[in-house]
């Protein structure tokens, strides 16, 4: 079967595309797909140094546009799972190096041979993102509960919609429970209700994401991680299966915590 | 939210977060800001009042979505006939 191609975008920066693209593909590569990851961040270079690869890059992306390697030589290996790529953004060139055509013909020769290719999209609306959908069979827009981000995604699923390629899924990021508990942060529903898109998965606020930055291990290789669980339910939703939707209410009273403990509830 | 938030029924922010969100998005979405809407409101008093007698106060106009799509929902009271007919006669 043809690769799945698949294009992770927000609009607004720093709500955690690059680590989705990064633990999303661990999660399938785990799980036994064939994955190659492209850093479409043409200039701001960041996929490498989250999946730990950043001292292994010889040739990048525009080399391969520019002919100047192969599209192999270009594809570095991850350290644990040998059936994950990366294909490195330029460091010291900007988007207008890339155009849509360059990403699809690329994406072209990747098809036959892998699972699924996951393209990290960068922030805004401009040439860097329009590259990055072109070649995409599908595309997740992730979000965060907040103003601006949701704000931000919804041009972005009205763009996506004007461009046929859509419907997009949505990855609610950076959820924390306790605020919503409070009433001080949008709810899932909240934002489900505001975008109305489907929702492919829901991450839990969670400190081991920074710290699997910092190691260049993303989080979804930590079976504890609360983060990782979810990033590798999604993949498994993106594999087909049917997967139920994280309780992310688990601080609830003991009790309660007792029940879920003993299946009861 | 703190309790005197509450006490003094103040709106909880993820509330305020999304009502403001609702309105900006509509914006976003048609394009329409709403001194549009109110120009647009005075053209159809114009256009429907050339056919029949309104009542312009009680008129309401906004934009509603359904889903992903947004309608122009227009509520206009037409004032009644035979009370017209009185008028006239009169």
């Amino acid at each position: 079967m043809p690769a799945q191609v698949i294009t992770i975008t927000s609009g607004k920066g720093g709500v955690g595309k690059t680590t989705a693209v990064a633990n999303l593909a661990v999660a399938l590569a785990s799980n036994g797909s064939k994955v190659v990851c492209i850093d479409g961040d043409i200039g701001l270079r960041n996929l490498d140094v989250i999946l730990g690869l950043e001292n292994r890059i010889v040739y990048d992306i525009v080399d391969v546009i520019e002919g100047r390697c192969r599209l192999k030589q270009a594809m570095i290996r991850d350290k644990k799972l040998p059936n994950l790529y990366l294909i490195p953004a330029a460091q010291t060139r900007d988007k207008n190096a890339v155009s849509p055509s360059d990403m699809t013909r690329l994406i072209k020769e990747l098809r036959a041979g892998y699972d699924f290719v996951l393209i990290d999209s960068p922030a805004g609306i401009e040439r860097g993102f329009r590259n990055a959908i072109a070649a995409a069979d599908r595309v997740l827009v992730i979000t965060n509960p907040e103003v601006s981000a949701v704000r931000d995604a919804d041009r972005v699923i009205g763009i996506l919609e004007a461009e046929e390629k859509g419907p997009a899924a949505l990855i609610i990021n950076r959820l924390n429970p306790n605020l919503v508990k409070k009433h001080d942060m949008l709810s899932a529903d909240d934002v489900l209700d505001l975008l109305a898109v489907e929702l492919i998965g829901i991450v839990p606020e969670d400190e081991n994401v920074i710290i699997g930055s910092n190691r260049g291990a993303p989080v979804a290789h930590d079976t504890k991680s609360k983060a990782g669980q979810a990033f590798r339910n999604i993949a498994r939703r993106l594999q087909g299966e049917t997967v139920p939707f994280l309780d992310l209410e688990s601080q609830g009273s003991l009790w309660e915590r007792l029940q879920r403990l003993t299946g009861r509830k | 939210m703190s309790f005197f938030d509450r006490l003094f029924g103040r709106k909880n922010s993820a509330e305020s977060a999304k009502e403001r969100l609702q309105l900006v998005l509509i914006h976003d979405r048609t394009d329409l800001t709403p001194a549009e809407l109110d120009s647009l409101k005075d053209d159809l008093i114009a256009a429907i009042s050339r056919h029949v007698e309104i009542d312009a106060k009680s008129m309401q106009i906004g934009v509603e979505h359904d889903g992903r799509s947004q309608r122009l929902v227009a509520d206009i009271p037409i004032k009644s006939a035979p009370r017209r007919r009185a008028r006239k006669t009169k």
